[in-house]
């Protein structure tokens, strides 16, 4: 199993990641550990640009051969990018999870709320007990 | 084509008493050996994949990979008029089996014609047939049959003593012909399609699940284990259940519980090529309702689908048509096309395009005849 969660990303306990961009915006994503469980991923639906999401809030699916799995958001935000590589490429989120597979950018409401989210340990430690 | 089953397990009828701890086949410490993801599926504790569903599937397509199917029933009939019952509990008649070792796709029908299998069945001798059944179905299947034989002076065995191994893929048969002796080779491939034969210590049939070439085999329990990495060692890759079920539906193949069950008749399945209404005398059971039920014309058939926007088809999502709606049976992500197909149960007046409903959106489909894919190429116009 590879669990090896990149230290400087914020973690949710529905398996997405966060990239503090330091500029009020984070970059977004599902982990490595989301990936394996889904499988071959096969589709993406993109949140729109600029959505005003809330935290928790269904903000799109991710489609595998076995099953499509709904992404929520992981805090209060603007979508203000979005990868549309994965239109044409949604294997990149099996192949890169943290990196080439990132899924969307939001501008945050409270860049503060990062600190309310997971670390990469303790990420880690409710993946053991899930 | 063969008997199938499979598939994602899901959404799949399984009538295992889920008290008892799943069973395993003969082949559970090898699929542990190959990394296999294990679930239960109809009471068997069978592998989902084995690391990649998609590169499982596309093994099968390009080279040949093998499946471990023992969980499948396999009854063997024998009796004086074996024939003639058969000819009564299916659809299909059996009559058409004139060769030792042909083969024959039949629904067996409740007297509603209701689906209560699909199965194969083989021709091995005039007094004795064998016939494979899903495992999901097993006991009342077993129970149906025991209760339509009252009459016929039969003797039905379960052979839990053989395992099934399905290899398939453009390459699967000479792999598979490279591991038999000398005398068991000439024969295994001299089989035509759908065409079985006995070997020295097995059975192996031009048949499968998958839209491309290759056997399934019934072997003793105590051999398959051997067999198995002699496959590996030639290079003929474990394929999971989950690789099975896109591999059938892209080659339009049913999968029981799923496209049909006890409620759809074989004409709402498509697999009115399966009824054999010559001779006009023979009494199969469910025919008068399948009889009036052709006369009337059915208000629904099953056809593939193609779907033209974004998205994922799955089963059980609703079909809107001008003629009203239906639903989708089975759905996934092709791999083979890339695209998503389906099959899906609508109005018998519907032709072209419909759409199917996905979280919401009404999404474009084109109305295709399955297969989707046989022999590794798409059979999309």
């Amino acid at each position: 199993m590879s669990n090896e969660n990149p230290s400087d990303l914020k973690y949710t306990k529905t398996h997405e990641w966060l990239r503090d961009n330091g500029d009020g915006t984070a970059t977004v994503g599902i982990t490595d550990h989301a990936q394996e469980l889904l499988g071959d991923v096969v589709y993406v639906e993109l949140p729109e640009l600029e959505t005003e999401l809330a935290a928790e809030e269904n903000c799109g699916v991710i489609e595998s051969v076995k099953a499509a799995s709904d992404m929520y958001a992981p805090l209060d935000g603007e979508v203000t990018e979005v990868n549309e590589e994965l239109d044409a490429e949604p294997e990149l989120i099996n192949s890169g999870a943290f990196g080439e597979g990132w899924i969307f950018t939001m501008k945050l409401a409270n860049p503060s709320d990062l600190d309310e989210l997971l670390d990469a340990d303790a990420y880690e430690a409710f993946c053991q007990e899930d | 084509m063969s008997k199938h089953e499979p598939a994602t397990g899901q959404d799949t009828a399984t009538q295992a008493d889920s008290k008892l701890p799943p069973q395993r086949t003969p082949l559970f410490e090898k699929h542990l050996e190959a990394n296999g993801k294990m679930v239960d599926f109809a009471g068997w504790e069978m592998p989902i994949n084995y690391g990649s569903q998609v590169k499982e599937h596309n093994q099968v397509r390009e080279d040949a990979g093998v499946f471990d199917v023992s969980h499948m029933v396999v009854l063997d009939l024998s009796g004086e008029n074996v024939k003639a019952f058969l000819q009564y509990l299916l659809a299909n008649d059996v009559a058409k089996l004139k060769e030792p070792g042909k083969a024959l796709y039949s629904g067996m029908l409740n007297h509603n014609a209701g689906v209560i299998d699909d199965l194969i069945v083989y021709y091995l001798a005039d007094n004795f047939y064998r016939m494979v059944v899903n495992a999901a179905t097993r006991e009342k299947d077993i129970k149906w049959i025991i209760e339509q034989v009252a009459g016929f002076d039969i003797d039905i065995s379960e052979r839990n003593d053989l395992a099934m191994l399905a290899v398939q893929g453009p390459n699967a048969r000479e792999k598979v012909l490279s591991l038999l002796s000398q005398a068991d080779a000439e024969k295994a491939g001299a089989l035509k399609p759908f065409f079985g034969a006995s070997l020295e210590e097995s059975f192996i049939a031009r048949t499968g699940y998958t839209g491309e070439d290759g056997f399934e085999i019934m072997i003793p329990n105590e051999m398959v284990a051997d067999f198995w990495d002699q496959l590996l060692a030639a290079g003929v890759k474990p394929i999971g259940l989950g690789a099975r079920d896109t591999l059938r539906l892209e080659a339009g193949m049913n999968l029981y519980g799923t496209d049909m069950d006890e409620s759809i008749s074989p004409l709402q399945a498509g697999m009115a090529w399966t009824i054999a209404w010559e001779p006009e005398d023979r009494e199969f059971i469910g025919r008068p309702e399948l009889q009036k039920e052709k006369e009337e014309g059915s208000e629904l058939k099953l056809v593939g689908l193609v779907l033209e926007d974004k998205g994922v088809l799955r089963g059980h999502q609703k079909v809107i048509t001008e003629f009203g709606n239906g639903e989708t049976t089975s759905g996934s992500f092709s791999p083979t096309l890339g695209v998503s197909i389906a099959l899906a149960r609508i109005p018998s007046a519907t032709e072209d395009t419909c759409h199917v409903e996905i979280r919401g959106k009404q999404l474009k489909a084109r109305i295709v005849k399955p297969p989707f894919v046989r022999n590794g190429k798409s059979q999309l116009k």
